[in-house]
């Protein structure tokens, strides 16, 4: 293990003291200060010249008269500005980003190379069918990568991101019950779920209801078998769950739901854990969204755009949202509001406005291509064994609420117990970001205290992950023993803790220039 | 002029067939600090334990629970400019919203301070 | 595998260090029925990056690219140039390989960009605030008919004639489940749009009406009047913009009293891309901030009195409200967000509107030169890059003998609106300033041999 002063730094240990030091400019070396876009440009500023003069449009009372607004850049100044503002950013690429339930994994520079190629990048979603075979092919080769690789029946490509595929999900299961002529209105889910599965079943019309977790962080089998009934539409489980265990009983929920007339939705978001190693649907699973941007290693972009394909059992596949790609000999087709009479009845609609995100499926083809079936296996490996490398080195100096619950998949859950009167998994985060690491995810899953939820993924090596324990070691001893400086974290960011409160007490929202 | 106490952490001033609601300062520690109140409208219709208004800091949003059946007569208005009003002055300045007493034996089953303070306690 | 830098000796050490005799026990909790000895059978193993490569861009051949030839369609998304310094600044490890800002101190660049987002499209909207985006247009004008029965407590929504007819199937599929009332239907071949009948139809229980500007047909109108009906009945006016640099040209929604303007932003920064990942618009008035949907970024201040931004009003969303939330969207579509932005930025206003002249001219020119192909018809009274020509026979096979021919020309109403015979002959035509004079004479060329 690197060695590392087990005390930490101090503000005082910075010579020359970074956090008084004053410029002209505001700029510390590399650190650059920028402007907002609204202060530097001009309304009357263009970085794109237009081959082309025209006259004034004949628009009359509907023309835009009065000033918009819009400033403008000149082509230097946009890269300027952009490019300053990327190195306000962690990013992957800069170092360890162990959100726990984000799998920040390595993103491969070749996907972003085959997503731009042009039969993918410059084909409109419109165009006559027989111009966009390669373009279906892409589809229909990744369509068949997801449903071998789940074990399921078929899969509904469409949905834009993981919680829009919960949504595909749950709008199957609803129609699978108006099918049989049901009207059930509860849906199960767990206390530890994503804020999203609680969402989506509410947005589509059910009643959410807890199920509880036992003592080792699992769902409650006798307690949910217990709640079930005719009134029950399903479950909504995330496996791994999110305190990072395998829901050891998934096969026996799913049995017990199914016999009591439910379905079971399984929250794919931790499918890295266990890609390539188990098969959804060798559990029972009815349906499940698999975020691409997770485990298939599409960029996050800072905030998406992610996509969130479903994979369905045959029992839910008939439902299936249009449009989408099928293969007649070795012609592809798509089938939309057109065809679907004939070919797909049941559907239940259309989720949006084309056929899902395309950018992303050609990334996640290249990525999945790249691993095949021995490299993806290999993934879900690494990724659980560098999880569990990071809960046994930590769990000494921080309390693992579920250790003795077994081995944890490819993420490790830490509580704030112990820590130092006054001092909370918030202090540690933001110790974190001093250190040159992203914070884990904190505060969630909700059903431990000051949870810390640390996800490696498999593109960390043992170096990077032995120099961040010792980091996070670090950290936690100074939380243990009430380091002040700890409270004022982080120190040598680009900007120090930000006043949420203010922000959301008098809303800024945009530039009022 | 007497007033109750509710397991939800809310006040209620009791002035003749009028209740006066907030929230108390224990439950304001824990909220944190607020940045936003909603409160319900003169004329809507409550019944008790069922949303009455909600309340709001950075990470947190709690809904405050009708503790009896009556109409709203005045929301606090205030709150909507100043919601740190209810971090201040949590039982005086800070209150929720003005409502009849549609059954005043729905009073009884609340606690006074005393017994508030012993509940908060052994939270 | 050239992803993962874990080495035997690693792994073995690690699993030492965990107590682990082999993987398997980490395995241990996964039932024996479902655990699996080796890789799954019947796929392919691994492969180097220079196969993957050939192997994606042997299917990438097998396209006909928007680019290599004459090419005429919109409805809903637009070929425009976007400015190589775009695809430049979005593949920064930095804005690529970020997550969303949930840590401020170490996220500013994506929160200010963000934040400049929100403000330009509130500007190109005139409307007062804007949110940091959305999935796609289709997805946002749900979001926003949800967002008006929140707020007017009514859930009856009149959709105009003219709204896309994607964006129209995905309202209706939700509204199965939600139980929204939506009274819609097809278009009919007309100049003029249904906005004066829409404004006759508002009644108590209505929640809002939803007008697409250009329409679907690329009719525009002014939305003044329907905007006061609206108001006066207590409803909402939801416009829904498919293509955001007509407002370069063409009064913005806001400006003619919109209450909620959503749009689909792919036609600035993000290009065609098959249909997504586009980037969905969301602006309202200020006063509804609260039921907005989606991710909000403000403006504060950090412990030394520096500016800075944060993701704020946080309490809308599902990861706080869980099944209260305003939507169950947890993610935005922040590196297309970026994208437009920053091709925005290069635009500025001064390009933005020049931009919007040069299409609208180049359009008028190929309106004028396809309605003189005999039998042909401009439907349009007016319009900003797209419009509707009436042909005498039934568009979709002509659509595919131009295919043949090497020209995509357009999108045919049989294909939108399959079910309505009234439409067959329609044919939805988009000139942006990608097309030259040689592409519309070749198009006007190759239409009359079609039809002749």
């Amino acid at each position: 293990m690197t060695a590392l002063n087990p005390a930490g730094w101090r503000p005082e240990m910075n010579a020359g003291g970074a956090d008084d030091s004053t410029t002209f400019t505001g700029n510390r070396a590399l650190m650059l200060e920028e402007p907002l876009l609204f202060e530097i440009g001009s309304t009357e500023t263009t970085g794109v010249d237009f081959d082309e003069d025209v006259a004034a449009a004949d628009l009359g009372p509907l023309a835009r008269s009065a000033p918009i607004g819009l400033p403008g850049l000149s082509e230097s100044e946009t890269v300027r500005h952009y490019t300053r503002l990327s190195r306000q950013n962690y990013a992957i690429d800069l170092g360890l980003f162990p959100l726990g339930s984000c799998t920040m994994k390595h993103n491969p520079r070749l996907n972003e190379k085959v997503a731009r190629m042009p039969g993918f990048a410059d084909v409109h979603p419109l165009q006559p069918q027989e111009t966009v075979q390669g373009a279906y092919a892409v589809i229909h080769e990744l369509a068949e990568w997801l449903v071998t690789l789940t074990g399921m029946h078929a899969v509904a490509m469409s949905p834009k991101a993981g919680a829009h595929g919960e949504l595909c999900g749950v709008l199957c299961i609803k129609a699978a019950l108006a099918a049989r002529g049901e009207d059930r209105r509860v849906l199960l889910v767990p206390e530890s779920a994503h804020g999203t599965n609680p969402a989506t079943a509410a947005f589509a019309g059910f009643t959410v209801e807890d199920i509880p977790a036992n003592a080792e962080g699992r769902v409650d089998l006798a307690a949910l078998e217990e709640r079930l009934g005719p009134d029950v539409a399903g479950v909504m489980i995330t496996n791994p769950n999110t305190c990072g265990l395998f829901e050891r009983d998934l096969k026996a929920i799913s049995d017990a739901v199914h016999a009591a007339g439910g379905y079971i939705y399984c929250d794919g978001a931790n499918f890295n854990a266990i890609v390539g190693r188990v098969r959804p649907g060798d559990l029972g699973v009815d349906a499940m969204h698999i975020n691409l941007h997770k485990t298939f290693s599409t960029p996050h972009g800072g905030g998406g755009p992610g996509s969130g394909p479903v994979v369905l059992s045959a029992a839910l596949a008939p439902f299936a949202p249009l449009p989408f790609v099928t293969k007649d000999g070795d012609r592809f087709r798509l089938i939309e509001e057109e065809n679907a009479g004939e070919a797909h009845p049941d559907s239940f609609g259309r989720m949006t406005a084309f056929h899902g995100q395309m950018g992303m499926f050609t990334r996640a083809l290249a990525y999945i291509l790249s691993h095949g079936a021995d490299g993806l296996k290999q993934v879900s490996e690494d990724a659980v064994i560098n999880a569990n490398y990071v809960l046994r080195s930590l769990e000494d100096v921080l309390e693992a609420p579920f250790a003795a619950s077994g081995p944890c998949m490819h993420e490790a859950l830490f509580s704030d117990k112990g820590l130092a009167e006054g001092f909370s998994t918030l202090d540690i985060a933001k110790g974190l970001i001093d250190e040159g690491y992203h914070p884990m995810t904190v505060y969630f899953p909700l059903v431990v205290h000051g949870a810390m939820l640390i996800e490696p993924t498999e593109t960390e090596s043992k170096a990077v992950l032995d120099q961040f324990i010792g980091a996070l070691r670090s950290i936690a001893l100074r939380a243990k023993n009430g380091d002040p400086a700890l409270k004022s974290a982080p120190h040598f960011a680009p900007r120090a803790r930000l006043d949420e409160t203010l922000a959301a007490r008098k809303p800024v929202l945009r530039w009022e220039g | 002029m007497p007033r109750y106490f509710t397991e939800e952490h809310e006040w209620i001033d009791v002035d003749g067939d009028v209740a006066t609601v907030g929230i108390t300062d224990f439950a304001q520690g824990q909220l944190g600090d607020i940045v936003f109140v909603e409160v319900p409208d003169a004329g809507a219709e409550l019944t008790k334990g069922g949303d009455a208004a909600v309340v709001e800091s950075v990470k947190a949003a709690s809904d405050v629970y009708a503790p009896v059946d009556g109409t709203v007569t005045e929301g606090n208005g205030q709150l909507e400019e100043d919601p740190a009003l209810v971090n201040t002055d949590p039982e005086g300045e800070g209150w929720f919203f003005r409502m009849t007493l549609g059954d005043k034996s729905q009073l009884d089953g609340l606690m006074d301070a005393k017994e508030y303070k012993t509940f908060c306690d052994s939270l | 595998m050239r992803y993962l830098p874990l080495t035997p000796d690693d792994r073995a050490a690690m699993l030492a260090a965990v107590g682990a005799a082999s993987i398997d026990d980490l395995f241990a909790d996964v039932p024996a029925e479902a655990r699996l000895s080796g890789p799954i059978p019947g796929l392919p193993m691994h492969a180097s990056e220079l196969a993957v490569e050939r192997h994606m861009a042997a299917l990438s051949r097998q396209s006909r690219v928007a680019g290599d030839g004459p090419f005429f369609l919109g409805a809903g998304a637009y070929r425009h140039h976007v400015p190589a310094s775009v695809d430049h600044l979005i593949q920064r490890g930095e804005f690529l390989t970020a997550y969303t800002p949930y840590q401020p101190e170490i996220a500013q660049g994506t929160l200010q960009m963000l934040f400049e987002f929100q403000s330009q499209v509130a500007r190109l909207f005139g409307t007062d605030v804007a949110n940091a985006s959305m999935y796609d247009g289709s997805t946002a004008c749900w979001e926003a008919i949800v967002m008006a029965r929140r707020i007017t407590r009514r859930g009856k929504a009149l959709l105009s004639t003219g709204l896309h007819p994607h964006y129209r199937s995905v309202a209706r599929t939700m509204a199965t489940y939600t139980g929204d009332t939506l009274v819609d239907g097809d278009p009919t071949l007309e100049p003029g749009t249904d906005w004066a009948a829409l404004s006759r139809a508002i009644d108590k229980d209505t929640s809002c009406v939803v007008v697409q500007y250009p329409d679907i047909l690329g009719r525009i109108d002014d939305m003044s009047a329907l905007a006061e009906a609206c108001q006066a009945a207590g409803a909402l006016l939801i416009a829904v913009v498919t293509e955001p640099v007509a407002l370069g040209l063409i009064k913005a929604p806001g400006e003619m009293g919109a209450d909620i303007v959503v749009g689909e932003g792919q036609a600035i920064g993000v290009g065609l891309q098959f249909g997504g990942p586009y980037v969905g618009l969301f602006a309202c008035k200020s006063k509804y901030v609260r039921q907005m949907p989606g991710r909000l970024c403000g403006e504060t201040v950090d412990a030394n009195g520096k500016r800075g931004f944060v993701l704020t009003l946080s309490t809308r969303e599902q990861h706080i409200r869980r099944e209260k939330a305003t939507s169950n969207i947890c993610t935005n579509s922040g590196l297309c967000a970026l994208a437009f932005s920053i091709h925005m930025t290069l635009l500025g206003e001064a390009g933005l509107r020049r931009l919007a002249a040069i299409n609208h001219q180049r359009a008028k020119a190929a309106a004028t030169e396809l309605a003189k192909v005999p039998g042909v018809s401009l439907l349009n009274a007016a319009f900003f890059n797209e419009f509707t020509l009436v042909l005498p026979t039934e568009a979709r096979p002509v659509i595919h003998r131009l295919a043949e021919k090497g020209i995509l020309g357009g999108v045919s109403l049989g294909r939108l609106y399959p079910d309505n015979d009234a439409l067959a002959n329609g044919l939805a035509v988009a000139v942006t300033e990608t097309v030259t004079e040689d592409d519309i004479a070749a198009f006007a060329a190759a239409l009359k041999e079609v039809l002749a």
